[in-house]
């Protein structure tokens, strides 16, 4: 292809690995610092982008191509429904908070609160997005790129 | 209670995701459903209370609780609910071949049912008209299950429409009912029902709910229409459950309003008598065996709904013995039209000839159905039917129990028309040849006999099923105890009814039949008016999109930024007041970004290359971020970022379907129009922002959230706190709007380009 670059070639596939574990990082780390489900999926979606851009090129398809929106997108809402159902397990209403710490060899005591599993749902639903964007708006523009 | 809700939710998702394994086993794992019903019953029958009540908080500020009670009425339809859906998914299972679909269609009925228990067990009436419309949405999917078929479809519409309407009346009823009585609590409202225009309204409204469910007249079209229905649905959900539900309101309400509302009984009656005659008159007319049940369901309504809404307590304790008598009897005989037709493939009784020898046992069990429908002895059906009679003669003027006796006797003859039609070897008509290499009918018919002895057993010791209805009638009027239903009831004029009811039947069906057909195959169908209505409004709405959306961007625009801005700008004028002290700009820095968004803003207005000004827009977009950034608000930030190069990206993927440049630019005029809207906008839009800061009055709620925050929400990032623990159920919609956009560009790219304009016929089906 005309436009395969080397240098973006080369950048993404160091960027694209430390997205995604920034990406995670943000979506555990947002409940007490900037970041949260919303945010985490965004980034992850960026990787997408990028993923695609730079990769497409190459192989014809991103190594990320295996990321399909529809599962995303059902599992994502799915779990985020699930995180507020749950509030009546623990006993609540709907979407009442439950905090667990749990303490892991590596990592240390961990606090674990209910907002990361909806957390969790939020961050499917917007990689879902992106990559259901991809799916509609990229392919169009790689036929046009062909 | 609710445990028997959270089963029914278990098994249509296991029926849903292992479905497809499981093949046509799937419908067994169905039936655990309505079976888990009989565990409601078992907590009913260890407690000694008369009702069991559940509660589980939803939206308390809206009146919203999950309220449920389990009484003697509720029991009784439960009883219904479970018992018929657990034959009905028996008889599926011998029904359907091995297909595809099958898991989606036993999820659906099991939602079904569990929506069923829920109308018959809530205690609240918003919720109530949630489970309401849980029956119309499931029974749509049900009825319109084959669809590759044009009919099925369009029926299930028909039933949709018909249905969600009369719920969404149901609904403005309720609210306006629930308002008057100040409590949502059916038996609240029903312990101290509210008075006054506003109730009437609200109860007017709520019976037009009723009304459409349980298809009485005008609304009685859409039954026999559903009949395109897979039979395992017609028996479940136009016999013994869904078409009652609408019953079920009405007599929860009738003994209260009744006596309290002038225009209640005649208007009841009124409609269920008009309901019973001309359901039992055009169901003479059908051939075809199911629609002729399906008529004969809607006649059977209208007689039930005369005797729940008459109100006194013993038409309600017949209306109640009616419900299981119908429930049995009509289960029964669609059973049987579904067995008959999958022997014989025809439905049509004109073609249909010499089955009574092929299936005896299907013959001697529908002798026994309508027998028990038409009110012969020693069966549940006659009992319950001369009780009613009883209750007509003592309670209602003779005119009403005349025009019953006349729908019986329509009943009678549409029920030997059925036995004769289904069975009679005719002359002239070929024998159905012998079905060699079929699956037998043995397994349809097993749920048939199950009913069937029912209906024999309920007569003969008629203590059974009084005692069920004795508890039922007891929970809905308090007064109704000390009836008894009995299989003799003693000389009087019941009997002669009766006597006079069975013969007229005959000699209708006998004798003047040909005449009458001639006449009941011209009188006007209730489906032209549905069909020509539907026309209309198509073309109602055609007019207004084509008046209302030119096409034209720039027109869109300017007619929305007016709006928004003369309807707050006439308020703000005539509340005018001096502005507070603003401070200009808080750092440097500030004034810097400002800039940058100013200067970008301007750029994009000027630039002619479309890839230029997508960046000018990224720009202001990243200047706003920077703004976030200064005044100390990461989180806002970094999602502005995040959208921003996303877009972007996206927007640049567009752009190579569309020229490099813009090539239509408005001319001096236009432009200058352009320039005084835009600029109109954005001082207006600045004029409010700045007097909403400046006009609060309430206190603000951000020390709350923050004080909150850490030990409420566990966490320190209050944004995120409120994201998913404060406001997580606005997060929970947020996110399903994106799951809902996000497939409709998943949509978007794999429908085909039109070619041409769609084919008009399609259109309005």
């Amino acid at each position: 292809m005309s436009w395969y670059s080397p240098i973006l070639d080369v950048a993404a596939n160091v960027v694209l690995r430390t997205g995604i574990v920034f990406a995670l990082y943000l979506l555990y780390a947002g409940h007490n610092a900037p970041g949260g489900g919303f945010i985490a999926g965004l980034v992850a979606g960026a990787c997408l982008v990028l993923d695609h851009i730079a990769l497409r090129s190459r192989e014809g398809r991103g190594s990320l191509h295996r990321v399909t929106p529809r599962p995303l997108l059902g599992w994502g809402l799915a779990i985020a429904v699930g995180v507020g159902v749950a509030g009546w397990a623990w006993g609540g209403g709907f979407f009442d908070q439950a905090v667990v710490s749990v303490t892991l060899p590596v990592l240390g005591t961990m606090k674990l609160t209910s907002a990361l599993g909806f957390d969790i749902g939020v961050f499917a639903v917007v990689v879902g997005l992106v990559a259901a964007l991809l799916d509609s708006l990229g392919s169009a523009w790689d036929e046009d790129l062909r | 209670m609710i445990l028997v809700f959270v089963v029914h939710a278990v098994v249509a998702l296991v029926c849903l995701i292992g479905g497809e394994r499981l093949g046509r086993r799937v419908l067994l794992v169905g039936a655990i459903a309505p079976a888990s019903i009989a565990f409601a019953f078992w907590q009913l029958a260890t407690s000694d209370a008369d009702a069991l009540t559940a509660t589980v908080s939803w939206l308390p500020a809206l009146g919203l609780e999950l309220d449920f009670r389990f009484d003697g009425f509720s029991v009784l339809m439960a009883g219904l609910i479970g018992v018929v859906g657990v034959l009905v998914f028996l008889y599926s299972w011998s029904y359907f071949a091995e297909r595809t679909g099958l898991a989606r269609f036993a999820a659906i009925l099991v939602v079904f049912a569990g929506s069923m228990f829920g109308i018959v067990t809530a205690d609240n009436l918003l919720l109530l008209v949630v489970f309401w419309e849980l029956t119309s949405i499931t029974s749509y999917l049900l009825i319109g299950f084959q669809d590759d078929s044009a009919i099925a479809r369009a029926s299930a519409l028909q039933a949709l429409l018909v249905t969600t309407i009369g719920g969404l009346a149901m609904l403005a009823g309720v609210v306006l009912l629930g308002s008057a009585a100040g409590t949502y609590s059916l038996s609240g409202v029903l312990a101290a029902p509210p008075s006054g225009t506003a109730s009437g309204v609200g109860l007017a409204l709520v019976l037009v709910g009723a009304v459409t469910k349980s298809a009485q007249v005008p609304f009685h079209f859409w039954l026999p229409g559903a009949m395109a229905a897979p039979t395992p649905v017609s028996t479940y959900l136009h016999s013994a459950t869904m078409v009652k539900a609408g019953i079920y309101v009405v007599a929860r309400f009738a003994p209260v309003f009744a006596v309290l509302v002038a225009w209640w009984r005649p208007t009841i009656v009124l409609m269920g008598l008009a309901t019973m005659l001309l359901g039992g008159w055009r169901a003479l007319a059908q051939s075809d065996l199911k629609l002729l049940l399906a008529h004969g369901t809607v006649s059977q309504l209208g007689f039930m709904m005369v005797l729940v809404g008459w109100g006194t307590p013993e038409m309600t304790y017949a209306g109640m013995a009616m419900l299981v008598a119908h429930g049995l009897f009509k289960g029964a005989l669609f059973m049987i039209a579904g067995a008959v037709e999958h022997h014989a493939h025809t439905r049509d009784l004109r073609r249909l000839s010499g089955v009574a020898r092929e299936l005896p046992w299907a013959l001697w069990m529908s002798v026994v159905a309508v027998a028990a429908m038409a009110g012969v002895p020693p069966f549940l059906g006659y009992a319950t039917k001369e009780f009613a009679l009883g209750g007509l003669v003592a309670d209602t003027p003779w005119q009403v129990t005349a025009t019953v006796v006349v729908g019986s006797m329509l009943t009678v003859a549409y029920g030997l028309r059925f036995l004769w039609g289904t069975f009679a070897t005719k002359p002239g008509v070929a024998p159905v040849p012998e079905q060699h290499g079929h699956r037998s009918t043995v397994g349809l018919l097993i749920p048939v006999a199950v009913l069937t002895v029912g209906s024999v057993i309920g007569g003969v010791v008629v203590g059974l099923p009084d005692a069920l209805v004795a508890a039922a009638a007891r929970s809905v009027d308090a007064l109704s105890s000390g009836f008894q239903l009995a299989l003799w009831h003693g000389f009087g004029p019941p009997v002669v009814l009766s006597v006079v009811a069975l013969l007229g039947g005959w000699l209708l069906w006998k004798w003047p039949l040909p005449v009458l057909r001639r006449f009941t195959s011209r009188t006007p169908e209730a489906t032209r008016v549905y069909g020509d209505s539907l026309i209309g409004l198509n073309r109602a709405a055609d007019r207004v999109v084509s008046t209302m959306q030119s096409g034209s961007l720039p027109v869109y625009l300017s007619v929305i930024v007016t709006v928004a801005v003369v309807a707050p700008g006439v308020l703000m004028v005539r509340h005018w007041r001096s502005l507070p002290e603003i401070a200009f700009a808080e750092s440097p820095l500030q004034m810097v970004a400002v800039l940058v968004v100013v200067a970008a803003a301007v750029a994009v207005t000027l630039v002619r290359r479309r890839l230029a000004a997508v960046l000018c827009l990224g720009a202001i977009g990243y200047g706003v971020a920077v703004l976030f950034i200064i005044q100390g608000a990461p989180d806002l930030a970094l999602t502005q970022l995040l959208v921003e190069t996303l877009a972007l990206a996206f927007f640049v993927m567009v752009l190579s379907r569309l020229p490099l440049r813009f090539e239509v630019f408005p001319d001096a005029g236009g432009q200058a129009i352009r320039v005084v809207v835009a600029s109109v906008v954005g001082l207006a839009t600045m004029a409010f922002a700045l007097w909403a800061a400046s006009e609060r009055t309430a206190p603000s709620l951000a020390a709350e959230f923050i004080a909150r925050a850490e030990p409420e929400g566990g966490g320190r990032n209050v944004v995120n706190v409120i994201l998913t623990d404060f406001r997580a159920l606005d997060t929970l919609g947020e996110i399903t709007v994106l799951v809902v956009a996000a497939l409709g560009a998943l949509a978007l790219i794999r429908a085909p380009m039109p070619t041409e304009d769609p084919d008009p016929s399609e259109v309005g089906t």
